[in-house]
């Protein structure tokens, strides 16, 4: 049985991309989705409504090893028919990669970080199972903060700030992050730099 | 996705024989489709996986089949695509904007994929469609027969001198 994904496509992936935008051009925002998706576990709502937005035949779809371990093809199935997207065969041939933060190890340097002439031909990490206002406080500055926000999530890897810090030196080139709760997204473009303690 | 790699033949056996009947229920009309349904099948539970869409295709097109491919026109197609409760997938897609029409072609679609529903399908649906469709075909082509006129030209003596 596959689940249904948008019961109004046309108006709820445009207002799910408007709050992804506003997302990644304020980072540390909470954007809540709003929306009573029921994808197949462990895909959470809000990671579907997002990966159901952005991605379409053209965007090749890296999925973490959990997903396949806690419910074999059904997250799988479900993205791909209804999105078209192909699956990547390694992480650093996707332009999307879907993440569990509790299930999986999360590594930013395993994906793809784009060229020096084609910087956008990265990969967009969505790491589901984030809580926020959990953790240790994270400082963001950089493009799209005013100052400096402050940011609570977890879990994190442990050497996060070291793996953000790696991926921020590589910057035009370098990978996106947007974590995903059960229903809320945080948006972490390449170009904020996170300072503070994860754990 | 649900096809899975089989031996080459036996495969393309089966997609021709789906593209035939996808084809035919694409063409059928309303009560062609409903009322087998009903009266067979009134218990198939059909349940929408996506929304029931109109929208353009580009047709494309070969001059004399084997010419340059170019973009003849775009058209206006509904595609419904739906799942029975015993699992089977089906899509109609239909030229318009007949909602109705293009989910009774998906259900059927998923009807014909019952290994123990395809009989009935073939004799209660595609069968009747088929033959309406080829009484049309005749007809059309009877008429436009009808208006042949046969050019000849007459050899003028003064030419041929």
């Amino acid at each position: 049985m596959t689940a249904p994904a948008f019961a109004d496509p046309v108006f709820q992936s445009q207002a799910v991309f408007r709050g992804i935008m506003r997302a990644m051009a304020t980072p540390g925002t909470i954007f809540d989705v709003g929306l009573a998706l029921a994808p197949p576990a462990p895909l959470t709502p809000a990671a579907a409504a997002a990966l159901l937005t952005l991605m379409d035949y053209e965007t090749p779809l890296w999925i973490a090893p959990s997903f396949a371990a806690a419910s074999g093809r059904a997250v799988a199935d479900y993205l791909v028919f209804h999105t078209g997207a192909p699956l990547a065969r390694s992480p650093d041939k996707a332009v999307f990669a879907l993440v569990d933060l509790v299930a999986d190890e999360l590594r930013l340097a395993d994906f793809a970080p784009g060229s020096a002439e084609y910087p956008d031909r990265s990969t967009t990490i969505l790491a589901q199972g984030a809580a926020f206002g959990e953790g240790a406080s994270l400082r963001l500055a950089g493009p799209g903060v005013d100052g400096e926000a402050e940011l609570r999530a977890a879990p994190l890897p442990h050497d996060f700030l070291a793996q953000w810090a790696a991926n921020r030196a590589r910057f035009p080139l370098g990978v996106d992050l947007i974590l995903a709760s059960e229903a809320e997204l945080v948006g972490l473009p390449r170009s904020v730099a996170i300072s503070g303690e994860a754990r | 996705m649900t096809n899975q790699p089989q031996t080459a033949k036996p495969a393309n056996e089966a997609v021709a024989a789906r593209k035939r009947a996808m084809g035919l229920f694409a063409r059928a009309t309303v009560a062609e489709l409903a009322e087998p349904i009903d009266r067979l099948w009134p218990n198939c539970q059909a349940r929408d996986l996506k929304p029931i869409e109109t929208g353009l295709v580009m047709l494309r097109g070969r001059i004399g089949g084997d010419g340059a491919p170019f973009n003849a026109g775009e058209a206006t197609v509904t595609r419904a695509i739906v799942e029975l409760a015993s699992g089977e997938r089906g899509y109609g897609h239909v030229l318009g904007r007949d909602g109705a029409r293009a989910r009774l072609a998906a259900i059927a679609d998923a009807l014909w994929q019952r290994p123990e529903a395809r009989g009935d399908v073939e004799a209660a649906m595609l069968a009747p469609i088929a033959e309406r469709l080829a009484a049309e075909g005749a007809k059309t082509r009877a008429e436009t027969a009808a208006t042949r006129v046969e050019f000849f030209t007459l050899v003028r003596g003064e030419d041929n001198t």
